[in-house]
């Protein structure tokens, strides 16, 4: 039998004409008792008011009350929204809220691939688990591997919030649907407004129990603001002629992260060390290395953001592979240090998982407004190369390449990835390593015979690595200024200029690959250049114009700084440049100020990601507006 | 003694860089920087796995006149650092260089965590009062009232005692000492001893923006006013000379401590404390005793070693990896997978 997976992908296969869906499909499934075509139906109501298109989906028993916590008497309801126009109530959804275990066994086979599930945890007893025919708990289990596992006791926090209304056990728990909708409104933005309306008026004559309800939806709504649960955005999956034969399993960007650090600190032949803080959507990096100690990667959860970086940055001047990661505040914070690391010419991996800025912003939100940060918010001239993954699959090769370059040339490296692709999960073809080019790294252990300077150049204008406990290679490095070569203070104005120009080339010389054209050719009529998340709905609207016969191109850049040698001339060939971006026009101005060209921006900074049909016009706009 | 040869032992001199001292003449700093480069052969500190890290300060420029490998870093963030080198290898001997602004001003939160994880490295606090490099603001241990260019009409706020602030913090390790002091080869040589983080605050005079801010027990004329604490003997101080032996006895009504007299040497008579340094309590009483009321307690206040937070992050390490091989690429295909065909 096929698992569902593969079926999933042949029915992708056959359905692949159609253009992707860019609508949410959430199904709320529970007993026939918990009110889930309430629950549903109020979600429901609520989408509809923010005026998403939508189609709805009720699932239920025949049974008016069927025996609670059995298979036969689980009751679901499914909503599709989203901004285009929907038709149908969506084939595989991408929320599973599972009440009970019944509810997940019934459900869960139609989640799509890397769909969330989120299960109340006070269900899954042993007598439910036992009427839903589980002999483990699923939860427990490898068993849901394939989907991303919110667990939450959903009854508990639903007695919590009930408990000053004094209502009697059964009463209390009737409630839970709508903190689970209190939950699914805070995920999809939605107001409780009309929800609290509606029970007013339905327990009109029962005050206490529209109170009681009206504290679990903000209870509901409270909890996902407090622990941060985004919801889950939808990856532009792949078109089936892109699959390629081979392994695969599901994978988010934060996972592939990790997995790609440590596949770069044993191409580098060296252990990691990997200092981090506590932040949204970046501390799942940190939770997945945290177990992976055979691999010789110690995790150290520091006081603050300044001390996670330094004491990566203290771990590479002991001769291990530092890395650390944040999101926008953090990185703000780190930023003194990771101009200590450039002064200091020692390797360091920074993590930037983007979110909506500034300040504390919004945490659960994809944004790309960092770029300018990474690029140039240091002080002095301080030059560090940048990387940006597309996708969760591709931040496995940048999280490698991020490796690579800090090492061999003696760097901080910022790895630029965002929420939408750290909580994303897609399907992934599982890389083999042995295809990775090694970069082991050498530590000079001798002085040569020129004798030994801290600061000597190899021919990339990296300096010698050495660790403490080399015998006769004592050094003192710091933040002041270096003297060329010996790396002692230096004050001179002439040195600072030499050494300021050296940083600037080390950099400015780092090889990257030529870029490459996604779709299309050099001298197309148009070229969409993108970077980071927005390569999805990029592709497919370039994909979509081009099958109109349209003349458009797209180039997707990973190498932030420096940039692909023949990138200037590549884009200097279209007639016209179009920059979609999640921000104000960031990249938009680097490609201005670096190559002179007539790059126009397209920006969107609500929190949400581009969708096809956004960057189509866009497209259209520019065509007509080009010479051709 | 064996008949074994000895490594041959280093001298001073080995310990110095060949880099040029830029403090000013006069500067506190020079005898610590001496009294450093004595300690190290007493210890038997080999220079390659010695590692001086500092933050930023007067003090922080210490690390490039020591021939050790050294790090001068940001401000405040020395201990960070400093953490991030000994967890990478246990095996180096990390000292830590900081002064009064550094690790209790704008490091004040980093001081407080390397403590308390107890991370094995010496902190060595370079206590002047002032901001010297910055040309003499106040800083967070100025008396109150001290004037300065940025508090032209005194300072306000209370000043920190570093000394209580680290066991507040969880040191197991707190010593006192001054820089000119004799005895500072010797409490340095009782921090390294001391498996975990060893604090010591040492006074420094600056002589050019809070000169003898410390001079009421460091002159030699003051030397009454010094308390060595030594462990297993009874706090006294003082001498006839200087109007009489004194000594440290607790005021059982109030719970405090008190100087009581000591005459004819009777200290048992007069109820003067035995020094025990593994006693946290009398610790306590020991860092907060008000100096013109009390003596400056100096030398060990405090020494009661527990495990240390490099050793059992190493043995984290060793029990969480012991019997798995590292196959990442098993790793990549954990949980469920799926194949498609050519």
């Amino acid at each position: 039998m096929a698992s569902a997976a593969e079926q999933d992908l042949a029915s992708s296969k056959v359905a692949g004409a159609k253009p992707p869906s860019e609508a949410v499909v959430v199904r709320f499934a529970g007993d026939s008792g918990d009110g889930m075509q309430l629950t549903g139906g109020q979600f429901t109501l609520s989408t509809a008011l923010t005026g998403n298109d939508l189609a709805t989906f009720p699932d239920f028993p025949a049974e008016i009350r069927a025996p609670q916590g059995t298979l036969f008497g689980v009751s679901a309801f499914q909503i599709n929204f989203g901004s285009d126009e929907i038709t149908t109530a969506g084939d595989a959804p991408d929320i599973l809220v599972a009440m009970n275990p019944a509810a997940l066994k019934t459900n869960v086979e139609n989640l799509r691939l890397g769909g969330l599930i989120i299960a109340d945890i006070g269900e899954f007893n042993d007598r439910n688990l036992a009427k839903a025919k589980y002999d483990r708990n699923p939860l427990e289990d490898d068993s849901l591997s394939r989907w991303q596992l919110v667990p939450i006791n959903i009854s508990q926090l639903t007695m919590e919030a009930v408990k000053p209304f004094g209502l009697g056990n059964k009463e209390a728990l009737r409630c839970k649907n709508m903190w689970t909708l209190g939950l699914a409104l805070w995920m999809f933005d939605r107001d409780r407004q009309p929800l609290v309306d509606w029970l007013k008026a339905k327990f009109a004559k029962a005050p206490t129990l529209a109170d009681a309800n009206i504290a679990a939806l903000n209870a509901g709504h409270a909890y996902g603001e407090t622990v941060e649960l985004a919801a889950p955005l939808k990856q532009h999956a792949l078109a089936p002629a892109d699959v390629a034969p081979g392994l695969y399993r599901t994978v988010t960007g934060a996972e592939a992260i990790a997995y790609g650090l440590v596949a770069g600190a044993q191409f580098a032949d060296l252990p990691m060390f990997f200092g981090g803080y506590p932040i949204t959507p970046a501390s799942a990096i940190l939770h997945y290395l945290s177990p992976l100690k055979e691999f010789g990667v110690t995790t150290f959860q520091a006081e603050d953001e300044i001390a996670a970086v330094a004491s990566a940055i203290g771990a590479s001047y002991a001769g291990q592979l530092g890395v650390t990661s944040s999101s926008g505040p953090g990185i703000a914070l780190k930023t003194e240090a990771i101009g200590l690391a450039i002064m200091t010419e020692l390797p360091l991996v920074i993590v930037n998982s983007q979110r909506g800025g500034p300040s504390t912003g919004l945490p659960t939100k994809t944004e790309q407004s960092d770029l300018y940060q990474a690029v140039y918010g240091r002080n002095g001239d301080a030059p560090l190369p940048v990387i940006a993954a597309r996708a969760p699959g591709d931040a496995f090769e940048c999280a490698i390449e991020a490796c690579r370059i800090a090492t061999q040339y003696m760097t901080p490296v910022m790895l630029l990835t965002d929420g939408y692709i750290a909580n994303a999960a897609e399907p992934w073809k599982i890389p083999d390593l042995a295809s990775f080019d090694r970069f082991p790294v050498q530590f000079m252990e001798k002085a040569p015979e020129s004798g030994f300077m801290a600061y000597a150049r190899d021919n990339k204008l990296a300096r010698p690595w050495v660790k403490p406990g080399t015998k006769g290679l004592m050094h003192r490095i710091g933040g002041i200024e270096k003297q060329l070569g010996t790396g002692n203070i230096d004050y001179n104005p002439a040195n600072h200029q030499a050494m300021t120009d050296i940083r600037r080339d080390k950099v400015a010389g780092i090889k990257v690959p030529d870029q490459i054209v996604d779709q299309g050719e050099a001298g197309d009529a148009l070229v969409v250049v993108g970077w980071g998340s927005t390569y999805g709905p990029i592709k497919q609207a370039v994909k979509r114009a081009r099958a109109a016969g349209k003349k458009v191109a797209h180039v997707h850049l990973r190498h932030i700084w420096p940039m692909p040698a023949n990138l200037g001339d590549l884009l200097r060939s279209f007639g016209s440049i179009l920059v979609p971006e999640m921000n104000t026009g960031q990249l938009k101005t680097v490609l201005r100020d670096q190559f002179l060209v007539d790059a126009r921006p397209l920006n969107k900074v609500s929190g949400q990601p581009f969708t096809i049909a956004e960057i189509e016009t866009a497209i259209d706009t520019a065509l007509a507006g080009t010479r051709g | 003694m064996n008949d074994m040869t000895p490594p041959q032992k280093s001298s001073p001199k080995d310990w110095e860089s060949d880099q040029e001292v830029r403090w000013c003449p006069g500067c506190g700093d020079y005898a610590i920087l001496k009294a450093v480069q004595r300690t190290m052969p007493e210890i038997g500190a080999t220079p390659e796995n010695t590692v001086f890290v500092s933050g930023i300060g007067c003090s922080s420029r210490f690390p490039y006149y020591m021939e050790t490998y050294g790090f001068h870093t940001i401000h405040g963030r020395a201990p960070a650092i400093a953490t991030g080198v000994k967890l990478a290898n246990p095996q180096l001997d990390v000292w830590i260089i900081t002064g009064d602004g550094d690790a209790l001003s704008i490091g004040g939160n980093h001081t407080f965590h390397i403590l308390r994880r107890n991370l094995n490295c010496q902190i060595l606090l370079f206590n002047n009062e002032i901001y010297g490099l910055t040309k003499g603001q106040y800083s967070p241990t100025s008396a109150v009232g001290t004037r300065t260019p940025s508090t032209p009409y005194g300072s306000v706020d209370r000043p920190a005692q570093a000394c209580a602030f680290a066991l507040g913090a969880g040191a197991r390790f707190v010593a006192r000492a001054f820089d000119v002091s004799k005895e500072l080869p010797a409490t340095l040589v009782a921090a390294h001893a001391h498996k975990g983080a060893a604090f010591i605050e040492i006074f420094q005079n600056c002589i050019v923006y809070n000169a003898d801010v410390f001079a009421g027990f460091t002159e030699k004329a003051n030397n009454h006013q010094q308390l060595w604490l030594k462990n297993g003997e009874p706090m006294l101080f003082g001498s006839e000379k200087s109007g009489g032996v004194k000594g440290i006895a607790l005021d059982t009504e109030k719970l405090t401590l008190k100087v009581v007299d000591v005459p004819d040497g009777d200290w048992q008579k007069a109820g003067v404390i035995v020094h025990d340094v593994t006693n946290r309590s009398i610790a306590h009483m020991l860092v907060e005793m008000r100096f013109g009321e009390f003596p400056m307690a100096l030398g060990v206040l405090y020494d009661d070693p527990r495990p240390n937070f490099d050793a059992q992050v190493g043995e984290q390490m060793a029990s969480a990896s012991a019997g798995k091989t590292p196959d990442l690429q098993k790793l990549l295909a954990k949980g469920q997978t799926w194949t498609v065909a050519a």
